[in-house]
């Protein structure tokens, strides 16, 4: 038997406890369903509109960063073991690559991805897609158009 | 290895497997009674209330009378919801929290599967109550629910990133991804254990501290936000999102999933009781060495684990009553631009300190 024989057995026992739980409830408990029972829970009013809110998209934003970080830890795993045989190469060989993990977090927050509003979030627009502003003369908006 | 024995003593591998995988349920269902009720009764006495006291002496079987009540429950799966992943999501939830348990080891005789890459292995499953926090949250068609499965999900990703560099840090200090190894590492006395430098030479040992600190107070802090505790309990605002991923869940499947948050609390507890506090291992000498038995020693090491433990545990529940719940925003900042920079800068040093 390997040790991960043991670690399926704990997963098959954590799944028959919850049935046999579930199950033993089914069997104590009474059904009566109703209409009203059976409604979408919203604080006792009629439930407004679907449940599919917009939500904020900076959920996936931090998945994706989250992606990244996780990705590049998975790749230091093997490295925190067998670093110290190599001595101060080593370290540095470990330490180039967590200093470009740095450097792209330093981006991302220098670009504004780590805050949750974004207050500036006109001025990074402006600044991205270089829009000519109304307010500007004339005569700077035809150098811009130009360049 | 208490496996090696039964499987000697009772010749049977399906008997022998099935007693090592339960011993950590045993123990897990009665701390979860006991820690609700010490729960309540922690909260009461902060704010100056007395909490259950009807249900036996002082309240102490508050909990069991929870469970027979919740037992008899109906279980209501609201029209509109999914229903095979509305029942799918409280068996995976508590699968997860509670196949973590198998990779700890509860004393020095005991732990559930003696694999090289423990400490990989338990980020990897925690990862698990994700997927059933988001399932649940999906399933109920609820606004509330979604909206809380969503939060819960964005807080346990993104404090999953210190947690795992701050234990990435252990493994360089101790040399392994196996907690016992760790723990055994650790014995002897309280000033071998990580947050006093380890077993190392004194020069060492002093550079180490005030690291193994900041890296202590980083892993305990995320840890909180991994199960979803105040201060960083969003997802289930009781003032604004009712009941969070398990607002629509009531009955048997409610329980289920108090039970695997309950776990949960006790693991990442244990988790940092075992990286930095010694894990299973007495702060001094042993009474089972003096007389000279093993099984004496067993019993203290098992006392030493639920100590620490419940002392973290119920170092959770101080925190609850102390401090304020966090803004959204102010969760992520936390996260974003103070643990992971600290976290990782705290690494590199102790990457550099480890090879000079």
């Amino acid at each position: 038997m390997t040790e991960f024989g043991k670690i399926l057995a704990f997963m098959i026992l954590a799944i028959v406890f919850v049935i046999v739980g579930i199950f033993t409830a089914y069997l104590i408990r009474p059904h009566r369903p109703t209409d009203e029972k059976l409604l979408t829970y919203e604080c006792g009013e009629n439930a407004q509109g679907s449940p599919w809110v917009r939500f904020n998209f900076r959920f996936y934003i931090v998945a994706l960063i989250f992606l990244i970080f996780d990705v590049e830890i998975v790749l230091l795993v093997p490295w925190v073991l067998i670093y110290q045989e190599y001595g101060i190469l080593g370290f540095l060989t470990g330490f180039i690559f967590i200093f470009l993990l740095v450097a792209g977090m330093i981006y991302e927050w220098r670009k504004g991805d780590l805050e949750w509003d974004r207050p500036e979030s006109e001025k990074f627009m402006a600044n991205t897609f270089k829009l000519p502003k109304l307010t500007l003369p004339a005569k700077k908006i035809k150098e811009e158009v130009t360049n | 290895m208490i496996f090696d024995s039964i499987f000697e003593f009772t010749d049977n591998l399906f008997i022998s497997l099935t007693v090592n995988a339960a011993l950590p349920l045993v123990f897990i269902i009665p701390f979860a009674l006991f820690a609700v009720w010490w729960e309540r009764k922690v909260s009461a006495h902060m704010q100056d209330r007395l909490g259950p006291m009807r249900v036996g002496k002082h309240g102490w079987l508050q909990t069991v009378a929870d469970i027979l009540k919740l037992i008899q429950k109906e279980d209501i799966v609201p029209k509109v919801a999914d229903r095979t992943l509305f029942n799918i999501a409280p068996v995976l939830t508590f699968m997860g929290s509670y196949a973590v348990f198998a990779a700890i080891p509860f004393a020095g005789a005991y732990i559930g599967s003696d694999i090289d890459l423990g400490l990989l292995y338990i980020v990897a499953v925690s990862g698990l109550v994700v997927v059933g926090i988001l399932m649940a949250g999906w399933a109920s068609n609820n606004k509330y629910s979604l909206l809380g499965a969503m939060r819960s999900t964005a807080q346990i990703i993104s404090y999953e990133i210190p947690t795992v560099v701050v234990i990435l840090t252990m493994v360089i200090v101790g040399g392994s991804f196996n907690l016992r190894e760790l723990s055994e590492t650790q014995s002897a006395n309280m000033f071998n254990w990580f947050i006093f430098g380890g077993s190392y030479p004194i020069m060492t040992k002093i550079a180490l501290i005030p690291l193994m600190i900041i890296a202590f107070i980083i892993i305990y802090i995320s840890s909180l936000a991994e199960v979803n505790r105040t201060p960083f309990d969003i997802p289930e605002a009781e003032s604004e999102l009712v009941g969070g991923y398990h607002t629509e869940y009531s009955g048997m499947k409610f329980a289920m999933f108090f039970l695997s948050e309950y776990a949960n609390m006790f693991a990442v507890s244990v988790l940092v009781a075992s990286l930095f506090l010694g894990g299973y291992h007495s702060p001094f000498g042993y009474l089972g060495d003096l007389v000279g038995s093993p099984l004496l020693k067993g019993f203290e090491q098992f006392f030493w684990f639920t100590f620490k433990g419940l002392l973290l545990v119920t170092v959770q529940m101080w925190l609850r009553w102390t401090l304020p719940r966090l803004r959204v925003d102010q969760l992520m900042a936390l996260c974003w631009k103070y643990l992971i920079p600290i976290s990782i800068l705290n690494f590199v040093i102790v990457a550099l300190l480890m090879v000079l």
